[in-house]
């Protein structure tokens, strides 16, 4: 038997609270990053996949149909450069929201493991900041992936469209946040599976001025672009990329959206794990 | 500020410490204290509130009314500084199954802020302890419930709690399990560390616990170390016969008679005295032949019996 035996100096002269109280976001989110490269290999496949598949299929493909019968373009430009920003958008905001999704459903229902982490000094608030920024991280490294295929493909081009990569993780973090908060608020998984994907994702992809101008649309499903925060996003990195005419009150207005949805976001997740986790 | 220095008297005290879900009372206004290095148990059948009690010492639950403090502060209130102090063993556990033995320990300590090369070091303490060497660089999902129980604890123990908090740490573990458990356990107790245990086995509370609260329906119904419940409530001994299902019942008046206090149970009757083997041999003298019968000692069932009518694990 085994006698090496415990020299103990107890939880008052080595727990360091208010380090916790500072730091504790950064400690959630890198268990969750340290989680998530296991899967390493898949997810940088995934990176890579993605962009290959939309824009050899879409760019490519319907690009050439599209300049073919238009011959100044979209909005003045190449199919792919108008398409490139809200791919870009579209993929970052899908995978943050993606990436809070799992783990949330994981860390309350499946084993539970939120509940762990919160027997130790880190509260509520901290394990949702935590999810939310491992899942901005993976965002940031598939962002950064598919901008670079986009360069490759010519899709967007110049040192400024660096500027896309900011603006599109500012706008996933937004709808993440709001995401974050619907996993832990709904707390029947099938149910909220069925509302993301078929309610949320879906209509978000289609309606909101990806693959073509929303103004194309009829005002009463113009509406839903507005809702979106992949159409601002769109928006956004349209003017940062090629131009894209906006004036400085619309900019302003894309990004006080996003903003506010960033906030609302935040406080809607911070009650709910806070509900769930003292229940 | 710190929290309380212990020695300052008791570690946890709750004064009509109560919580209600809609019409449904799970804590029903009860007292207790809990001194530093004191192996404390709440001992209950299921749903007696003893769950509650702890998740709401463990500031993870707020309470409808009463007063508590932990480690001289109220949970409510200071949540983080209470949990720092706190090693907390769910009654379900909820380790990290896609991680190794090793990475959930190394995980769980930076949640308290721990240094990485603190977390090395005790990890290697911690595998010994818990007897996990050879497993350390298997996922979780592929351990037995014994040894997954035990990392559990293992993990509790990285910050070197004030407090172990343990709720039901033996259900659903094997006889040679649990004892493996238990020796750990007095270990821990030998070097200081203040145990609060919940769990329905009278064996284990009698093992474990220098002092315990029997919970019924949310309401304390005794309070004393387990010999001493046993000298208060029941007598020395128990004789336990058997006559078949049907004639249990039909002995009960003429069995009542013989001793202090019977207790007639489905399948067998319950007797108490401070001398068994003498009532045993009444009770064939008065020509009832009972087909099994044994003399034990009184335990911890049978105080519960008395104070409830019901047995612990129906």
């Amino acid at each position: 038997m085994a006698t090496k035996e415990f020299t103990r100096k107890g939880s008052l002269q080595i727990v360091d609270v208010p380090k916790v109280l500072r730091n504790g976001s950064f400690y959630i989110a890198q268990a969750r990053i340290a989680n998530m490269l296991q899967w390493k290999w898949s997810i940088i496949g995934e990176a890579i996949a993605n962009p290959m598949f939309y824009l050899l299929s879409v760019g490519i493909g319907i690009g050439k149909f599209v300049n073919s019968h238009q011959a100044k373009g979209i909005d003045g430009v190449k199919y792919l450069v108008f398409l490139a920003p809200a791919l870009l958008a579209s993929a970052c905001i899908i995978g943050a929201s993606n990436a809070v999704m799992h783990p949330t459903l994981e860390g309350f229902k499946w084993n539970k493991n939120f509940f762990a982490m919160n027997s130790t000094p880190i509260s509520a608030r901290q394990i949702a900041n935590g999810v939310l920024l491992s899942a901005v991280a993976r965002a940031l490294f598939g962002t950064i992936i598919y901008y670079l295929a986009l360069l490759l493909f010519g899709g967007v081009n110049g040192l400024h469209s660096l500027w896309l990569l900011p603006a599109t993780i500012f706008s996933a973090a937004a709808f993440a946040a709001m995401m974050l908060g619907f996993c832990a608020a709904i707390e029947n998984s099938d149910l909220l599976m069925n509302i993301v994907n078929r309610l949320l994702i879906m209509p978000l992809f289609l309606f909101s001025g990806t693959f073509y101008s929303l103004s194309t649309m009829p005002k009463f499903l113009q509406f839903i672009g507005w809702l979106s925060p992949l159409w601002h996003a769109t928006e956004i990195g349209r003017w940062i990329s090629y131009g894209h005419h906006i004036s400085a009150l619309g900019i302003s207005i894309h990004f006080a959206y996003m903003s506010i949805m960033l906030v609302s976001g935040l406080l809607f997740s911070h009650h709910h794990f806070k509900r769930r986790l003292s229940k | 500020m710190s929290v309380k220095d212990a020695s300052q008297g008791p570690l946890i005290s709750a004064k009509g410490l109560r919580k209600e879900y809609g019409a449904f009372t799970a804590v029903d206004g009860i007292d207790f204290h809990v001194n530093k290095g004191e192996s404390f148990g709440f001992l209950g059948p299921n749903g007696a509130g003893k769950s509650t009690t702890m998740r709401i010492i463990a500031a993870t639950l707020t309470r409808t009314a009463g007063e508590i403090t932990v480690l001289g502060k109220d949970p409510e209130k200071s949540g983080p500084e209470i949990r720092a102090h706190l090693g907390v063993v769910p009654q379900q556990d909820n380790l990290d199954n896609s991680l190794t033995v090793e990475d959930n320990l190394y995980v769980y300590g930076r949640y308290f802020g721990l240094s990485k090369k603190y977390i090395r070091t005790k990890i290697e303490e911690l595998l010994t302890f818990a007897q996990l060497e050879e497993k350390r660089g298997v996922k979780v999902e592929a351990l037995s419930g014994g040894m997954k129980r035990r990392l559990t604890i293992a993990r509790a123990l990285v910050s070197e709690p004030e407090i172990l908090m343990l709720d039901e740490p033996t259900t659903g573990l094997d006889p040679q399990a649990r004892h493996i458990l238990w020796d750990r356990l007095f270990r821990l107790k030998e070097q200081g560390v203040t145990l609060l245990i919940t769990t329905h086995y009278m064996d284990e509370a009698e093992q474990l616990c220098d002092r315990l609260i029997v919970m019924d329906k949310g309401k304390i119904m005794a309070e004393d170390s387990p010999a001493g419940l046993i000298k208060k409530y029941s007598t020395k001994e128990v004789l336990e016969v058997r006559f078949g299902s049907d004639r249990n019942a039909q002995y009960s008046d003429q069995l009542r008679a013989m001793c202090e206090r019977i207790e007639v149970l489905p399948d067998r009757v319950l007797m108490y005295s401070d001398d068994c083997e003498e009532l045993l041999h009444q009770v064939v003298l008065a020509g009832l032949a009972p087909t099994t019968s044994l003399v034990r000692r009184s335990s911890l069932e049978d105080v519960f019996l008395r104070l409830t009518g019901r047995t612990l694990v129906e």
